[in-house]
Parts: C-alpha cells; structure tokens; sequence
C-alpha cells in the first residue's frame, strides 16, 4: 500500500507529466485562459486517464507482449511492432464509448465537459502516459495508481497556470510577447518550481 | 493534374517557417519540442521524423480524401499516421538505435502531435495530393527550424559543444541552467517575442481590462474633487 502511495506522489509531483514530462502541451496553453474551462478539461483528463492506462495495460500483458498469446497457444508471438496502432485505437474507442455513456446516464457531466472529451484523444498525455506505463513495466494495480495520478498531475499544472493567467491579464507585458510569449516564459519558470520536488525522497 | 508554379511552390514551402509557424503561432506540436532539444544530433533525427511523417501522411491523405467518410475522418486519418509513425519507428531501432533510446516515448508521440493531426484535417483534407504534400513538408520545415535553433541555443551556450564537437573554449564552464528542460519553454518564449517584434501582425490583442495606457487619472481628481 505505501508503494502505491508512493508511486502516486512520485506521479503527481517528481514526474508531473506536463510540467516535467511536458505532454499535452498543445492543449495544456490552448485552454488555460479561465480556470473554469482548465477544470474541467483537467477532469476529462482524469477520467480518460484512469480508465485508458490500466486497458492498455490488459492489453499489453495478455496480447501484445512477447509470449503474452500462450494462453491462446501461440507461444513464439511477439506483437509489439503493432503497440502504438493499437494504444491510440483503444484510446480513440475509450474515448467514444466514454462520452456515449455520459451522454446518456450523467448528462450533467457531458455537458460540463462538452467539447473536451473527443479533443482529448490527440492529447499527448493520454498516448504519453501509456507509453511510459509499458517503458516502466507497471503491473496492473500500479497501473491504475499511474493513470490517477498523470491525471491528477496534469489537472493540477493546467490549473495553476490558468490561475496565473486570469491574474496575468491585468498586467501590463510588451506587444510581442504579449499572449503566447510570456505564457511560455511562465511555464518554464513553473516547471523550475517543480524541479525541486526531484529533491524528495521517497 | 494541374502544375502548380514555381511561385505557388515557394510560398507553400516557406510560409510556414517564420510567418505562420506551427509552434510559435499556431501553438502546434511543442510537446516533444521540449524534451528532444539538448543535443544537436538527437533534434535532427527527430525533425526528420517529424517531416517525413507529416509530408507522407498529408500526401496519403489527400490521395484518399474524396473516400473518407466526414463521420469517421480522424480514426482514418489516425490509422494512416500511426501506420507511417510505426514505420519510422522501426526503422531507427534497426539503424539509429542510440538515438531512438534517447527519444524513448516521443517518436510513439508523433502520432498525436498535433501539426500532423492538424494539417491532415485542415489542408490535406481539401486540396490536391501534390499541395498537401508540399503544405506538409513546409510544416516540418516550420517545426524543424523552431527546434534546431532551440537545440543550437541549448547546446552551445549549454555544454559548449556543437554537433559533439568543443566549439567553446575549454575554460567555457557547463551551463546547468540551459541543460535542465524547462530553460527551453523559456528560450521559445523570447523566439516568439522575436518573430512577432519583426512581424506586427502577429502580436495579440491587448484584453487587458484596465487599459493601462489608456487609464486617465484625471477622472479620479474630479471625483475627489466633488466628493
């Protein structure tokens, strides 16, 4: 248990997978205007992340890795070269099936979330987070423990930012990096702030 | 097949460099811009990448654009990229194996990295294969240029070395500051304000609710006066 713990912790704030990993960024600038929409983009995020992680995880162990097909009796299959085809598919699927469920049992939340749920199958963090849970050979309750936190993490930073930014609008910034510019430079300087969570010892 | 000029030719290829560039205007595609740019070497393997999966998949694309039914467009169109992204990811394990080791995850990333989304849905989508081909690759141009200027910043102020190669002095102390990877979310920050102090036509409204140039103190004395 206090692995899992651990592993959230670590997730959230040593290797915070927009401020340290730098995934989802496109959207991650896009909306963070108000932190109303960052909300509930962040909790889009969440949902799809807990749920995607863990169902490639399944699908990594038991089809796609090397000798994961013996329960078929295929013991020599390696069907690794097709890993990322397959992710974004049951990315893309999960995603689908998600909002079609929303839609018709919470409509409250699907209308919360509105256009961020199909947006949110080209966000890297989602593709990112499965790709490093295969790097790092998580099992499958740490991958549950994974995708929460990515998630929680990513919520967190687009959140913060979107704080800054509400307050940044009153000041007065020169014309060229008025925007984009020096939503960029603060980035970076939160990303800095972060870093120092790397000095925790877990 | 109509020819298209050599004009036509130049403008699809070299306005997205500076005038409209994926990263810095469109905000397209930084995400692997951050975490690939510290050394020369490994940067360029990844704008190869990047480009010749964005120009095969626009070409591709637009071959079969007239066929792809509007409701399941982006499974199409994401099927076509990952297809070309596994390619080229097999074919650096086989010959570029350090290198793909330290891109790690990001040339799997090139799959949602938005240019490439972006481009297929809203030029391969509509224009001719030759174009779209053309409209591609002077994307990756766009995005190889932002980040090889980043990674020539990080490298040579950051370890003093070019391509591996000392170009620094020996005394040149390593900058630590420049190796850490949030020092390149900052380096792009003033590349933007760059670009944009060139071309004014890029610089953002000003929704600054107080107007701080427009404030007028001489209202405030009336009120004071009157009160």
């Amino acid at each position: 248990m206090a692995d899992l713990l651990n592993l959230f912790v670590k997730t959230v704030f040593i290797e915070n997978i927009a401020l340290s990993l730098f995934l989802g960024m496109c959207t991650f600038f896009a909306i963070s205007k108000q932190v109303k929409a960052a909300f509930g983009l962040g909790i889009a995020v969440i949902v799809v992340l807990t749920i995607t992680v863990p169902l490639n995880n399944l699908i990594y162990n038991f089809v796609l890795k090397e000798g994961a097909l013996s329960w078929a009796g295929l013991e020599n299959t390696n069907l690794k070269f097709v890993g990322l085809i397959t992710y974004i598919g049951v990315i893309a699927a999960a995603v689908q099936i998600l909002e079609m469920f929303l839609d018709k049992y919470v409509p409250a939340l699907y209308n919360a979330l509105g256009i961020f749920l199909p947006l949110i199958t080209v966000n890297c963090a989602i593709l990112g987070a499965s790709l490093f849970m295969i790097e790092k050979n998580y099992n499958f309750t740490e991958s549950v423990v994974y995708g929460f936190g990515a998630g929680f993490g990513w919520a967190l930073a687009i959140v913060l930012l979107a704080g800054i930014r509400e307050k940044l609008k009153y000041s007065d910034i020169p014309e060229g990096l008025r925007g984009l510019g020096i939503t960029f430079v603060i980035v970076g300087l939160m990303s800095f702030g972060f870093m120092s969570f790397g000095g925790i010892l877990l | 097949m109509k020819a298209i000029s050599v004009k036509e030719t130049r403008k699809l290829l070299f306005t997205p460099i500076v005038e409209n560039n994926p990263i810095a205007l469109q905000i397209l595609g930084i995400c692997s811009a951050l975490a690939v740019t510290v050394k020369m070497d490994v940067t360029l393997i990844m704008c190869i990448a990047l480009t010749s999966v964005v120009t095969l998949s626009n070409l591709f694309i637009s071959i079969i654009r007239h066929y792809i039914p509007d409701s399941i467009r982006i499974i199409v169109q994401m099927t076509i990229i990952s297809s070309l992204v596994i390619i080229v990811d097999e074919l650096l394990k086989a010959y570029a194996y350090e290198a793909s080791k330290q891109l790690s995850v990001f040339v799997g990333l090139i799959i949602t990295n938005c240019i490439v989304m972006g481009r297929a849905e809203a030029y391969a989508m509509k224009n001719p294969p030759i174009k779209s081909m053309l409209d591609g690759f002077g994307n990756g141009l766009g995005y190889s240029f932002v980040l090889l200027v980043v990674a020539a910043i990080r490298e040579i102020f950051g370890s003093g070395t070019f391509f591996g190669m000392q170009i620094m002095p020996e005394s040149y102390p390593v900058n630590n500051f420049l190796l850490l990877p949030p020092s390149s979310f900052i380096i792009i920050g003033i590349m933007i304000w760059v670009i944009r102090s060139f071309s004014k036509s890029q610089v953002e409204e000003n929704d600054n609710p107080l107007k701080a140039h427009t404030f007028k103190p001489l209202k405030v004395k009336k009120e004071v006066q009157s009160g």
